[in-house]
């Protein structure tokens, strides 16, 4: 047993355990919301229940945002704290992808409001919400591949329910059919993985498992399936080639709060689960049984090179960025391809920099799929030619819009522009200058299907009536804004949220 | 702290028009621009000249706060002014309140946005002048895109879609190929900053390292191809110009205004800051092609001026051509060659702005630009036309006004000039453009403004108001003032490029 997990035992379990309060208040906010449909199902209101949601989900991202401040976990106060005999762990990484989630879910969840307003049942759309954020959370948290399975079929299971959540409609049940069988498979797979790589490490809990592997001998064989099928049960979650066609069809037909919670929230808990399980279990791996960051690296480039090359030929806004979003998932997978064998602080800047362009990803692609959510809201259509002059009766949101679409083509002017620099700069840095290449290519090529969006909502002249923009949604309007703003401010904010990223990547691989 | 008080004024400015009525939008941002104008006169009347920012002369209102780290390097708030910044700096205070002035006419729907937009682009260009480190510039550099690509793209002509489009990515291509050549500079230097001013000097120490397999000396060309490349475009000269004319004609007035008065000289204040003052050893490597370009821009961009029938689209050609005198006196690498470039910097802004002004004033009454379509309209808007007639005389480089200065000035410094080989045969054949501007200037000004009265559209013909000759006069007012005592803004320019040339070991 690691000093590390010795340490642990001494620390207090009652003090510890309250550095999980942004997963149990979460988890207290979905049980709330629940109880409140029970207590009074006949009057469903709304306004009641996004409100709880809302309000639960602030004190989360209050509570995460403190003890990323304070250093709860993080190295200088003394390192990560371990729960459950070293299942669970509160850091800096954990922290962080937390508020990230709980930033998400709050701007979901406010768009959703007006999205919601005619409603049969909002408490459930809610509470499913809320459970899939706890458990991304949990997942964020998750130190053993146990508590790393059951935590992310805790996320994919409400996951699977809220993109079917519109019954009546074709391509949202079709959507969440299609994510559930390919979820199903993949989970299949993870937990086949999990039981290979338990058969030659005997043990679950990965920082054993990092001293174990070297020690697996004519078992290396087994070891690198379970790790090469593990990256694939990954790979399903963050949309990454080759798991990746459930995505455009599950955000494409999803309600579009759906869609914004799973292309930034879900595809950031994949990352933050790949993040910890490869970099602090599987690096000496690397040598023994299987090249895995040459594996990432493969896929980063197909993924980047697909994603981005699929959007540039969509016609329908939703479908497009549900494209850029696997692009995205190539971008974050940089992060994991520029892990070498002998870790060192160039890698941990690599992986820091992924998880701050997810932070802003967070932001900027959560704010595109609300906006769209209005447009579903005012009911003009889907296509490039429907959002024509939009801006004419709504600049805006259109000015949102606008700052979303360059900000995720990484025009320099928003904070999308620092996340994707130094994420090319740190790959460059260690030694991976072709996985910067490609993105930075594909970068450019993104500005083309961005700035169609861009162009048809101020430039192009409207085509149809758009009397329906004359109501002003508020909460969606709220959300959207929000995101805009957040965005903006984190090109010149950026600093803290790089060096918070760095520091955590750098303690997960120490 | 007066240039973060003026920043800060103009965004909060941009953010306010964004929010008003229509109504009251163009009142509104008229008056808030007035006060970055006092702001810079203030800066130029506080200003001490001490040479260059970039070569270790001293920066004036400078302010340096560290911001953010990437992999080692510094990124900081890193502002100042020197001699060559400072009158860009007032010449885009100066022709911002104008062009808001000259778009009370043409503009008549989404104002709010307009002038919003305007007043952005105003700071962002602010911006792009005082910014001395890299990052801090290149933010505002590509920043200014954002709002010209909205100006062109909603309140343009019949083909603004295209016209807005071709701008945003022939500049958007040019800036990252200008980036990456730069940033495998910095990599290649032991500098811990993207300050400036430490690149300069680390350059100029010799300290250049390896790029991967690439050579030091070859790097340095790289740079230098990749970065001049990026800035030709913005320039705009030969053959990477072809954008312009497209966004000329299609922008409404008071946006070609800003596009040819403050935003071609992002361009060349670009390669004068990073190409010449960094790698002036390169320069001369390419002197003679670059040479060539700017004799090509000069002769080529006058003789399409000559064949177009579209007033607008005349000017815009002639901005190609005097865009490549400034380019000519910047690789004579002289004193007077690249102090008269800078001059001519801002002479040209006065001029062509002075120019899309007028014709836009004609515009606004005739509802045509087309040359064959008018005729004798001295008889019915004289000051206007007058006006027109002084810009054009000013663009002809007539003496006591500033653009005789300027060129006065690259003329006399490209002939001397050690650094470009056979500069005697370049000068002469870039003067040879001159005859030209005359010729066309002087053609399409008698078809159009003299002879008897005759105009093939059906609207009245009046007399513009004043708050449409008002910017023209001002403009005239400036433009001789240069023209008379150019030393207002020639003697800090001088102060701030010799010492380039002494970097560039060109002795004087």
């Amino acid at each position: 047993m690691s000093a590390l997990a010795l340490q642990l035992e001494q620390t207090n379990w009652l003090f510890a355990s309250w550095t999980l309060a942004p997963v149990l208040l979460l988890a207290a906010t979905a049980l709330a919301v629940l109880a409140i449909d029970s207590i009074d199902p006949d009057s469903r209101s709304n306004s009641i229940l996004a409100g709880t949601s809302a309000v639960g989900t602030l004190a989360a991202l209050g509570v995460t945002v403190w003890y990323l401040v304070a250093g709860t976990g993080q190295t200088d106060a003394g390192g990560a704290i371990s729960l459950f005999s070293g299942a669970i762990v509160v850091d800096g990484m954990s922290l962080f992808f937390t508020a990230i989630f709980a930033s998400v879910a709050l701007l979901v969840i406010v768009a959703s409001y007006d999205y919601l307003a005619d409603d049969e049942n909002p408490a459930a759309f809610y509470s499913l919400l809320l459970f899939a954020t706890t458990a991304m959370a949990l997942m964020a948290s998750s130190n053993s591949l146990a508590t790393v399975f059951i935590s992310l079929e805790m996320a994919s299971l409400p996951s699977y329910a809220l993109v079917a959540y519109l019954k009546d409609n074709r391509g949202s049940v079709e959507g969440g059919l299609k994510y559930f069988l390919i979820g199903a498979v993949s989970s299949a797979v993870l937990a086949f993985g999990i039981s290979l790589v338990y058969g030659a490490t005997g043990t679950l809990l990965l920082s054993e498992i990092a001293e174990e592997i070297t020690n697996v001998d004519d078992l290396s064989g087994i070891l690198g399936v379970g790790i090469l099928m593990i990256a694939g049960g990954f790979a399903f979650k963050i949309a990454s080639v080759p798991f990746h066609f459930w995505a455009p069809e599950a955000y494409e037909g999803a309600p579009a709060p759906v869609s914004a919670f799973l292309s930034s929230a879900s595809k950031a808990a994949g990352f933050v689960v790949a993040f910890r399980v490869f970099a602090e279990a599987f690096v000496p791996a690397m040598e023994i049984a299987i090249d895995w960051a040459l594996l990432f690296g493969i896929l980063a480039v197909a993924t980047m090179t697909l994603g981005n090359f699929a959007a540039a030929t969509q016609e329908n806004v939703k479908r497009m960025l549900a494209y850029s979003s696997i692009g995205h998932a190539g971008y974050g997978l940089i992060g994991l391809a520029a892990i070498s064998a002998g870790a060192t602080d160039a890698n941990a800047a690599v992986m820091g920099a992924a998880m701050a362009h997810l932070l802003v990803y967070g932001f900027m692609n959560t704010g595109a799929f609300l906006f769209i959510a209005m447009v579903e809201y005012w009911g003009v259509g889907r296509t490039f030619d429907d959002y024509a002059g939009l801006s004419q009766k709504a600049p805006m949101a259109c000015v949102a819009m606008a700052v979303f679409m360059f900000s995720l083509a990484g025009l320099p002017v928003f904070g999308g522009f620092f996340s994707k620099y130094f994420l090319f700069a740190g790959a460059i840095n260690a030694g991976f200058w072709w996985l910067a290449a490609v993105g930075a290519i594909t970068s450019a090529l993104s500005l083309y299907y961005y700035s169609r969006v861009v162009k048809a909502l101020w430039i192009e002249e409207p085509n149809g009536n758009l009397d329906a923009l004359d109501t002003k949604p508020t909460g969606l309007y709220a959300a959207v804004i929000v995101a805009a703003v957040m965005t903006i401010l984190l090109l010149p904010g950026f600093g803290p949220v790089i060096e918070t990223a760095e520091a955590a990547a750098a303690a997960v691989f120490a | 702290m007066i240039i973060e008080a003026l920043l800060a004024f103009t965004f909060a400015a941009a953010l306010l028009v964004f929010a008003v009525p229509n109504k009251y939008a163009a009142k509104l941002a008229f008056g808030l621009s007035l006060v970055p104008i006092a702001g810079s006169l203030y800066m130029w009347w506080a200003f001490e000249s001490g040479g260059n920012a970039l070569t270790g002369g001293d920066i004036s209102f400078e302010t340096a706060v560290p911001w953010l780290e990437i992999a080692g390097y510094e990124l900081q708030w890193f502002v100042g002014l020197d001699g060559i910044s400072l009158p860009l700096v007032v010449l885009t205070t100066f022709l911002s309140a104008l062009a808001i002035v000259s778009a009370w006419t043409p503009i008549d729907s989404r104002q709010s946005q307009f002038y919003g937009l305007m007043l952005l682009m105003e700071a962002n260009l602010i911006g792009v002048f005082v910014a001395l480190d890299f990052f801090l510039w290149f933010i505002f550099w590509e920043a200014v895109l954002v709002p010209m690509y909205f100006l062109i793209g909603v309140w343009g002509g019949p083909r603004r879609k295209y016209a807005a489009i071709k701008f945003f990515v022939y500049t958007n291509i040019a800036s990252l190929v200008m980036f990456i050549g730069f940033m495998m500079l910095v990599f290649s230097l032991p500098v811990d900053s993207f300050g400036l001013p430490e690149i300069t000097q680390s350059l100029a120490a010799g300290e250049l390292g390896d790029f991967y397999w690439l050579g030091a000396e070859t790097l340095a060309l790289v740079a230098f191809a990749a970065m001049f490349i990026g800035f030709a475009v913005k320039v705009p000269v030969f053959p990477v110009h072809t954008w312009l004319p497209d966004a000329h004609v299609e922008a409404p007035t008071p946006v070609s205004v800003m596009l040819a008065g403050v935003l071609l000289k992002m361009g060349t204040y670009a390669l004068l800051r990073f190409n010449f003052t960094m790698l002036p050893e390169q320069a001369s490597f390419f002197a003679i092609p670059i040479g060539i370009i700017a004799v090509i821009s000069v002769i080529y961009g006058a003789m399409l001026a000559l064949a177009q029938t579209d007033l607008k689209r005349i000017v815009a050609y002639s901005s190609v051509s005097s865009m490549g005198y400034v380019i000519l006196g910047l690789i004579a690498f002289t004193e007077f060659g690249v102090g008269g470039a800078t001059f001519q910097m801002v002479a040209h802004g006065l001029i062509s702005g002075l120019m899309f002004m007028a014709v836009g004033v004609i515009y606004n009454s005739t509802h045509t630009r087309i040359v064959s379509d008018m005729s004798g309209l001295a008889d019915r808007m004289p000051v206007a036309v007058w006006i027109l007639v002084a810009g054009a005389f000013a663009y002809m480089g007539l003496p006591l006004m500033a653009g005789f200065a300027g060129e006065f000035f690259i003329f006399a410094g490209s002939f001397g000039s050690t650094v470009l080989p056979y500069a005697p045969v370049f000068t002469a054949l870039a003067m040879f453009g001159i005859v030209i501007v005359a010729g066309y200037l002087l053609l399409a000004m008698q078809k159009t403004l003299f002879g008897p009265f005759r105009l093939e559209t059906d609207y009245e013909i009046g007399r513009a108001p004043l708050h449409d000759i008002a910017p023209l006069v001002a403009l005239l007012a400036a433009i001789i003032l240069l023209g008379v005592v150019p030393s207002l803004f020639f003697d800090m320019i001088l102060d701030a490029t010799v010492p380039i040339l002494e970097l560039g070991g060109v002795d004087q």
